[in-house]
């Protein structure tokens, strides 16, 4: 594929969060490709693979359906009342050049997230995403997200229920 | 004495917790002498440390140790607070070295906790002597299965009895394994629950709670193909039982509806996962015969060891330990293990399935961690509804208690009861 440009990503990207800050999960899924992936590695192994290293989240496209479909459920309890957030995404590079036809690329972003809970603190997950993206027609979409967490543990930030 | 915390009427067949348990720092305090300094407590599992000087660094009943193996052999437990001034010794996570230097001054300990050396050691007296200064040890450290617990009163009875019942539930974990030998997984889930401690050990044997906490997870089971419908006249799709294994430990022995690695197949491993789990129960009937294989395969096991150690065995095998940081607050430490000669593929399965329910991440855990801080946030007002009701059951014998009855629930306050309002 045409290697996208660093504004073109980061459109994608700003697109992304606002529509999941926004709740708009079924917008967001358009976002993605019809075969993508979600994974939120464990804190202690961030380069792990999910195959033989257990992950906090490692969502093929069908349970990532089944995933957005959860949380939008009122009896999903851990997102009702919905967490507000508020993602800020930074550091958007282009990582990988195009391998030719077909081929996706890479692209990695740093964020931070606020989220925000009646009766609760604040909890701020920091870290990077690691993309890979595919050209569908004129639209750049996301095949894989990968959300690498810095914490040490997740520790304070308890239960990861929301898309992070 | 009939607790003024705990207190069960057999005549109006009630049962009642105070919530004050839930709340009250003085009670967490008499917990941590009570209970965790005089109970057999949960370290690691041998597998996470395999080698000769391989370590894990955790906390355990609110002390840094240094879990390990030295270089004869031996498991080893180690407080992680150096001698001299009490720093911690060893700040990684994990590895593999032959000796564990402070930082501070140097002072140097080998894999069995020994001091063996200390930079300028000639600045000190004749009085000064290394051979008691090695790293402080529980004084009890002993397995079951190559599960390693500790525990803090030297005149505890031998772990292998304390376990009482218990056993033969790790047992049904550990015979998956053609060999014996279980590993714990790479990849660890360290969350806090705003909840008090006592909330998880309920809530992971509890199964009254599955249908109003999990309605999403069953949707989800639903969809991949697995019938959720109830039994006539129960909650759930199978009958299970709560049971009473003696010493405060309990478990739910359910017959499996939801699909297990070892081995019954669901239609969410995929249609090529059908033979080769067929494989791994052909292996279960030839090795341990069709009974016992019928029991490892066809049956969910969450079992609870008295006070904060569990395993759960359903969906994946999961080992789950947790401690309280206050009374509204504790730290979860989880982990996944499977036999320790599984395919790749079978690997893959197991910890996919994990995925399914467990873990922060999970499609039931959260929803668990959300249930239990609604609870501790309710039991504010514990002035004013001052009483927790476990009378489900009540009326049955204890043989008759189904697994969303609370008969295994009151199994554990009966002991906590017993150990923290027997005057001493």
């Amino acid at each position: 594929m045409s290697l996208p440009t660093r504004a073109e990503v980061e459109d994608l990207f700003y697109r992304e969060a606002a529509l999941l800050d926004d709740w708009r999960l079924d917008e967001w899924m358009a976002l993605l490709t019809d075969d993508a992936a979600y994974y939120v590695p464990p804190n202690d192994k961030p380069d792990a693979d999910h195959r033989d290293t257990l992950f906090t989240i490692a969502d093929n496209n069908a349970r990532l359906k089944e995933r957005v479909r959860r949380i939008k459920d009122r009896n999903c309890h851990a997102e009702h009342p919905h967490s507000r957030t508020r993602r800020m995404i930074a550091n958007v590079r282009v990582t990988s050049a195009a391998g030719g036809a077909g081929k996706d690329c890479e692209a990695r972003a740093n964020f931070v997230i606020h989220r925000f809970r009646r009766g609760e603190d604040v909890r701020v997950f920091v870290g990077e995403y690691r993309y890979r993206l595919r050209r569908e027609g004129d639209a750049l979409k996301i095949a894989e997200r990968r959300a690498i967490l810095d914490a040490e543990e997740l520790g304070s930030l308890g239960a990861v229920s929301f898309i992070l | 004495m009939t607790g003024c915390y705990v207190v069960e009427d057999r005549e109006k067949l009630t049962f009642r917790v105070s919530r004050e348990t839930l709340v009250s720092p003085a009670i967490l305090e008499e917990e941590r002498a009570r209970l965790f300094e005089r109970c057999w407590i949960y370290v690691g599992h041998g597998s996470e440390v395999a080698e000769p000087g391989a370590f894990r660094t955790r906390s355990v009943a609110g002390r840094p140790v240094i879990f390990c193996r030295d270089q004869a052999g031996h498991v080893r437990c180690l407080v992680n607070s150096c001698r001299h001034r009490g720093a911690i010794v060893c700040s990684e996570r994990e590895g593999t070295q032959r000796s564990f230097t402070c930082p501070y001054h140097g002072w140097t300990y080998d894999g069995t906790g020994a001091l063996t050396s200390v930079p300028g050691d000639d600045a000190y007296g004749p009085g000064f002597d290394k051979g008691t200064l090695g790293l402080a040890v529980p004084p009890r450290l002993e397995a079951y299965r190559d599960f390693w617990f500790l525990n803090f009163d030297r005149d505890a009875e031998p772990l292998a009895q304390y376990l009482a019942g218990a056993k033969e539930y790790i047992d049904l974990v550990t015979e998956q394994s053609p060999s014996g030998r279980l590993q714990v997984i790479a990849g660890v889930q360290e969350y806090d629950i705003r909840a008090n401690w006592k909330l998880l050990v309920e809530n992971s044997v509890d199964d009254y709670h599955l249908p109003a906490t999990h309605s999403t997870w069953l949707n989800y089971m639903r969809s991949a193909g697995v019938t959720t419908r109830p039994q006539q006249g129960l909650l759930l799709p199978t009958k299970g039982a709560g049971k009473d294994l003696g010493h405060g430990h309990l478990t739910t022995d359910n017959p499996n509806f939801r699909g297990r690695p070892v081995a019954a197949w669901i239609s969410i491993y995929g249609e090529d996962a059908k033979a080769d789990i067929a494989e791994i129960r052909a292996e279960l009937v030839q090795r341990l015969g069709p009974a016992r294989a019928a029991r490892i395969a066809d049956t969910n096991r969450n079992l609870v060891v008295f006070p904060n150690l569990v395993v759960n065995d359903g969906s994946s095998v999961t080992i789950r330990t947790f401690f309280p940081i206050s009374p509204e607050r504790m730290h979860v430490t989880a982990w996944a293990l499977g036999p320790a000669e599984e395919t790749e593929a079978q690997r893959a399965r197991r910890l996919d399935a994990f995925l399914t329910f467990y873990g922060p991440g999970g499609f039931a855990t959260p929803d668990d961690v959300a249930a239990l801080e609604l609870v501790q946030q309710g039991c504010v007002a514990w002035r004013d509804a001052p009483w927790s009701d476990l009378s489900r059951g009540m009326a049955k014998d204890a043989a008759d208690q189904l697994n969303t009855d609370e008969g295994h629930l009151r199994v554990f306050w009966r002991r906590w009861s017993e150990l923290m309002e027997r005057r001493p």
